[in-house]
């Protein structure tokens, strides 16, 4: 086992790792960037190292400066989390070359799903299902493109090979928009992801986003932990994750997932991942992978019992997995919060000192933050400022909870989305269960029309 | 961790040239450090459930890069901060002279230092002119991005 790993991320995330070491009895070094001198995790920390001035580019995406941190404290291994360069290839090698390791999987493995197009091919060579489309990259020829797009059927989505979480994506309805909508993405696929490759899909028109969770050793060992749904979105951004997905059968989800746990033996995938599905009409639709931990891993923790970061060490320390997949069984129900420093109805980010903090509790309430009274939320960065989890043997106990926890819950001197979720789990739809990705955001405009109606 | 042994501990670090001292025994954790030229000082102490314990001495004079106590107050002047994570040489190579002492007249753009960063050296340069006040860094100690290294008055 590792004697010490130097976590190579902020906020939420570095503390929930700094956790998981401290219970193995690792030691922790926190890298950080000169405004987050002052975080609870820094202050906790065995070692702490500041590798830059707060613009990401400078510090929490320095390969140089995470790496040259390592070597000064004698880190084994490196934790990238979620973010900045947890899913960049040529980090991992850097990291794998320089003689530390690296918490996640192989370089190719990342390279590989980092190519929205092979990682489709991929996944179809190993049987998982995928949105028709396609197949492969788009060719050049105008012709061609039409005839594809014909048989894919309308409407189609133009996505770029580079992209993924939903940036460099174009829907279009009619032939006739078709081609300038291709030119356009290719554009700018290879302004944002030097890298102008395009495919098509079928677009779906209200699925909702189901994943699963898998954990991969090095000795051939794959396990899927079951599913999460993040349909509750605003700009591709998830709001609200719960784990398991309402009213999806059993028998769906256990052949889903074991075509995911095939998969990963397949390419040998090391570590935690997340096959991200669209799931509409019973059936499942790959989409992408996520080759890291999670932001909304804690609800599968809740209901299965794994703690996936304790486990994505054991693995990087070439542990075998301690459970075989009959050992999981999803027991009860766990709904995640994404707690954001913005305004809960306009969106606007809300950095700035808080200036009380009382946090929820009780019975199945879990929060992960790493804020407290006095701690200043800088600019610079994302604005999640932590998550509440409720964990209920029901649906509706989970809800009941998290409206108890969210009426308890108080941040001042900046604003949150609090009164955002607080309303969610009132909502109807919501307590059904089910609703697509684009729930949310239909219910914001129709608010927004509703408001300047009445002006 | 009983009084006698911590004043054992204390005693060792006190009449010894070590100036920092940090052992832990599973959860208990004790640190001593010696700040020049003054007493030492006990620090952290937590208790928990015992383990084996381990025992970590500071080299002479090296301080963790973790936020360790201030030495003697810096003196007036401007701080020539390191822009870089790494490990920090006085001399170009081992035995060679040092590029700044103290007293020495530098101008901006002298190289002051070395700083190591994944096997590559970087020269550090004066970004400022005058006189050598002060050097905050042993030679081989790491460095993080805006840690003060020399004093120019």
């Amino acid at each position: 086992m590792f004697e010490k790993i130097l976590i190579a991320n902020r906020g939420e995330i570095a503390l929930r790792i700094q956790r998981a070491c401290r219970e193995l009895g690792i030691k922790t070094v926190v890298v950080h960037s000169e405004v987050d001198a002052e975080a609870k995790y820094v202050k906790l920390a065995d070692e702490s190292v500041c590798i830059g001035p707060a613009p990401s580019g400078q510090s929490y995406l320095n390969m140089a400066a995470i790496i040259s941190a390592a070597e000064v404290t004698d880190a084994e291994a490196i934790h990238p989390g979620y973010g900045f360069l947890s899913e960049n290839a040529g980090f991992a090698e850097r990291v794998e070359s320089s003689g530390f390791v690296f918490i996640g999987p192989r370089a190719e493995t990342i390279k590989l799903m980092g190519d929205k197009v092979s990682a489709k091919d991929a996944m179809k060579a190993s049987g998982v299902p995928c949105v028709p489309g396609s197949d492969g990259a788009l060719p050049d020829d105008p012709k061609e493109i039409i005839k594809i797009a014909r048989s894919v059927g309308y409407p189609v989505i133009i996505k770029a090979a580079g992209g993924g979480g939903g940036r460099g994506m174009r829907v279009v309805h009619t032939e006739a928009a078709l081609l300038n909508a291709v030119t356009m993405t290719r554009t700018e696929a290879g302004a944002a992801f030097n890298n102008p490759t395009v495919y098509m899909e079928k677009f779906l028109e209200n699925p909702r986003h189901v994943e699963i969770q898998v954990l991969s050793d090095q000795h051939g060992n794959a396990v899927y932990l079951g599913e999460r749904d993040c349909s509750m979105q605003r700009r591709h951004q998830k709001v609200i994750e719960e784990a398991p997905a309402p009213g999806i059968p059993q028998r769906l989800i256990t052949r889903v997932g074991e075509a995911c746990a095939a998969a990963c033996r397949k390419i040998k995938y090391r570590g935690a991942g997340t096959f991200e599905f669209l799931y509409e009409n019973g059936e499942f639709y790959f989409i992408e992978m996520n080759t890291r931990v999670q932001v909304e891993h804690p609800v599968t923790e809740l209901v299965t019992g794994i703690d996936i970061v304790q486990a994505q060490i054991r693995i990087a320390a070439n542990e075998k997995l301690w459970f075989k997949q009959r050992d999981i069984a999803l027991k009860g129900h766990a709904i995640e919060c994404r707690i954001n420093a913005e305004d809960p109805f306009k969106f606007t980010p809300s950095p700035g000192k808080i200036i009380g903090y009382h946090p929820p509790g009780g019975p199945g309430i879990r929060v992960d933050s790493h804020v407290y009274a006095g701690y200043t939320v800088p600019p610079n960065y994302d604005s999640m400022v932590g998550k509440v989890i409720a964990y209920g043997d029901t649906r509706e106990q989970a809800i009941r909870r998290m409206r108890i926890a969210l009426s308890e819950m108080v941040v001042e001197g900046i604003k949150t989305n609090i009164p955002l979720h607080q309303d969610l789990m009132l909502d109807e739809r919501f307590m059904d269960g089910g609703t697509s990705i684009h729930y949310l955001e239909e219910k914001l405009a129709a608010k927004d029309a509703a408001t300047k109606g009445n002006q | 961790m009983d009084l006698r042994k911590l004043k054992t501990l204390i005693d060792l670090v006190q009449n010894s040239g070590i100036s920092e001292l940090e052992i832990s025994e599973g959860e208990e954790k004790i640190r001593i450090s010696k700040s020049l030229p003054a007493q030492a000082q006990a620090t952290t102490y937590m208790v928990g459930a015992p383990a084996a314990p381990a025992i970590h001495a500071a080299a002479p004079a090296a301080a963790p890069v973790a936020a360790a106590p201030a030495a003697a107050a810096e003196p007036e002047g401007h701080a020539v901060k390191s822009p870089m994570v790494g490990t920090f040489y006085r001399s170009g190579s081992p035995g060679a002279p040092a590029f700044a002492e103290v007293g020495q007249t530098v101008k901006a753009g002298d190289t002051l230092c070395i700083i190591e960063a994944m096997k590559l050296m970087n020269e550090i340069e004066a970004d400022a002119s005058g006189v050598i006040k002060a050097i905050l860094v042993e030679n081989g100690e790491p460095v993080e991005y805006g840690q003060s290294m020399f004093i120019i008055g």
